[in-house]
């Protein structure tokens, strides 16, 4: 019965990497990666139902507070850039290259 | 489940030289919180030192009391030969970029003022300074030494992050060029946390497979559990992605020259010699005692990965006009040298430990090296901050022979030229890959060497053999703690070069029990 999870965890994991890679606003992307976190707790979870095990119960915690610290080092860095182009757009910062 | 949960037993001694280091970083944290502003770097800088000299000092003394191979804090953290050499090797170097973060001028003053407003100069004019670097670098170092001693999958991932989140910061906060800095912090944290979370899909995956997250329980899950590969060959897949990423293995490596090229300086050395160092003790740390058993599968992978970050670091290198981008192409080159120890595995114990003691030696030397090299970058300044176009080095030998012939020195050693501590490097992975029976990878390995020696050789013309501009750039005086830090660099790649066994030794002492498991 565990499999629609696992099905469920695989397309948001997948729905968060597409995310990643089509959208264009940096606050859009990064939700895009707390998305794909989520999917990855989903999975622990059910594993761990699934082996008959807490562990995986005790890792999705684990998950969401390194999740919530790279919240606040992601939306320091995206609003420092906001302030200065006016823009979140992933796109515009583009003095890099080459 | 019912019953009495039995408390943890944790070896605080084992375990003394990274909670010293994790520990002074939550001082660090309490001074910024509590010392007044004018206080804080005259309080931070020989707390930092001090953490990491005590820290290295424990190491020193555990390793003459005898090296423990032992899983500590009931499995989670090994405690053994390569990790604690890992850890000696990073305290060093992070010593080491202390002094060079230390340097004045460096930093910005206030990273939340727009740059070119009205509150950056009145910040700039008050003197205002982040002193919460050293905290962060503390943090960083701790999740360096961390990682390569993981063992437990989730660990890892925490480490992974706690090493991470300080750096996107760190990157982001450069004095001069304020709009590349910020660029560069924000391509390495969306980027790096796109990987990791791949990496954590991919423990999942393991976790379904093995039924736990220990490196030594999935090792020897392995071939027990059937009809459930698929979840182990996607987990496999996922965990190699976001450990590739960390040490800008192709495909993998399009981050690495932005975020070098955008980080301030002292941060580039850091990350270039202790996030590697870090990244390639916990690759090899997964793959040979969680992965060991599947190796027939991840070898081509590796091998293909290999021959294509060996290239692409030293063909793409050719084409920068940019001397922090040049060196982190050149970083991405040593990078494939690396996994070609990653992959001279072998059924004897003997064929491991040569590949591990020539990882363990390479990381060493290039460690060093790379640090002086980026401490040299950021003595060579242009009015509007250092001088990063190569065009700008034009004729730096006749200027300032001194400083130019040290950066020369550095260059041959990435190239590997004897009498330098890269070649000996580059020997003993290329010695264990062909016993190991990788000779066609070491020999695509020589023709890489050869491609990006090139390049190097290409500046050291450019510095000794052509005119300096009239408007060239000045050479500061350096600061003690730079040219500390470019002499020690200097002598570890002399003395490396020349009288190797020492430290050859100690790797192979270190690699000899392998990993615990």
């Amino acid at each position: 019965m565990t499999t629609h999870y696992l099905v469920l965890s695989a397309l948001l994991f997948a729905i968060g990497g597409v995310g990643v890679l089509v959208r264009r606003n940096a606050i859009v992307v990064f939700m895009c990666v707390e998305l794909m976190l989520n999917a990855c707790n989903l999975a622990f979870v059910t594993f761990a139902r699934q082996n008959g095990s807490l562990d995986g119960q005790v890792i999705a915690f684990f998950v969401m507070i390194v999740a919530a610290a790279e919240v606040v080092i992601g939306l320091a860095i995206i609003v420092t850039i906001f302030r200065t182009r006016r823009s979140a757009s992933v796109d515009d910062a583009s003095l890099l290259k080459h | 489940m019912n019953g009495t949960i039995p408390a943890p037993t944790i070896e605080y001694g084992m375990l003394a030289p990274l909670l010293v280091v994790f520990g002074a970083a939550i001082v660090g944290v309490l001074v910024e919180a509590f010392a007044p502003r004018y206080l804080r770097s005259a309080i931070h800088l020989p707390i930092t030192l001090l953490s990491l000299l005590i820290s290295f000092g424990l190491i020193v003394w555990q390793w003459i009391e005898g090296v423990p191979t032992k899983a500590a804090a009931m499995g989670a953290i090994a405690v053994d030969g390569p990790a604690m050499f890992i850890w000696g090797t990073i305290l060093v170097l992070a010593f080491v970029s202390v002094l060079l973060i230390n340097d004045e001028g460096h930093f910005v003053g206030s990273a939340a003022a727009v740059p070119g407003s009205a509150e950056e100069e009145q910040a700039l004019y008050e003197g205002a300074a982040h002193t919460e670097v050293y905290p962060l670098v503390l943090f960083a170092v701790g999740g360096m030494m961390l990682f390569p001693a993981a063992n437990d999958l989730l660990i890892a991932f925490v480490a992974l992050e706690v090493m991470s989140l300080p750096l996107y910061l760190l990157c982001g906060l450069a004095r001069r060029r304020r709009l590349l800095s910020q660029e560069a912090a924000m391509k390495y944290f969306l980027l790096g946390a796109f990987s990791s979370a791949f990496f954590l899909y991919g423990t999942a995956m393991i976790y379904g497979y093995a039924n736990s997250l220990d490196l030594a329980k999935i090792g020897a899950t392995l071939g027990t559990v059937g009809g459930q590969d698929m979840l182990l060959y996607l987990g496999g897949a996922m965990i190699s992605v976001g450990l590739l990423f960390k040490i800008g293995g192709a495909p993998f490596q399009a981050w690495k020259p932005d975020v070098y090229q955008g980080a301030p300086t002292p941060i580039t050395a850091l990350m270039a010699s202790g996030t590697l160092i870090a990244a390639f003790g916990a690759l090899v740390r997964v793959f040979w005692v969680a992965l060991g058993g599947l190796d027939w599968d991840w070898r081509p992978v590796f091998y293909g990965v290999a021959v294509l970050t060996m290239l692409v670091g030293a063909i793409l290198a050719i084409t920068q006009t940019d001397i922090k981008r040049m060196l982190a192409y050149s970083s991405i080159a040593h990078g494939g040298f690396l996994l070609i120890g990653v992959i001279a595995t072998g059924s004897a114990q003997a064929q491991n430990t040569s590949a591990l003691s020539g990882i363990l030696f390479y990381l060493v030397a290039y460690g060093f090296t790379t640090v002086g090299a980026f401490a040299v970058v950021t003595m060579v300044r242009d009015a509007g901050g250092e001088a990063w176009h190569l065009s700008r080095w034009a004729g730096l030998g006749k200027r300032s022979p001194l400083l130019a012939g040290v950066f020369a020195f550095f260059l041959l050693a990435f190239a590997g030229i004897p009498l330098t501590s890269g070649f000996f490097g580059k020997y003993a992975i290329f010695q264990a890959a062909v016993t190991g029976g990788a000779l066609s990878l070491v020999i695509v390995g020589v023709v890489a060497s050869a491609v990006a020696a090139f390049f190097y050789v290409r500046v050291i013309v450019l510095m000794f053999f052509s005119d300096p501009a009239a408007d060239g750039p000045s050479v500061v005086l350096p600061s003690r703690g730079t040219a500390a830090v470019v002499g020690l660099a200097a002598l570890a790649t002399v003395v490396l070069g020349v009288f190797p066994q020492p430290v050859l030794d100690l790797a192979h002492s270190a690699a000899q029990s392998l990993f615990v498991r």
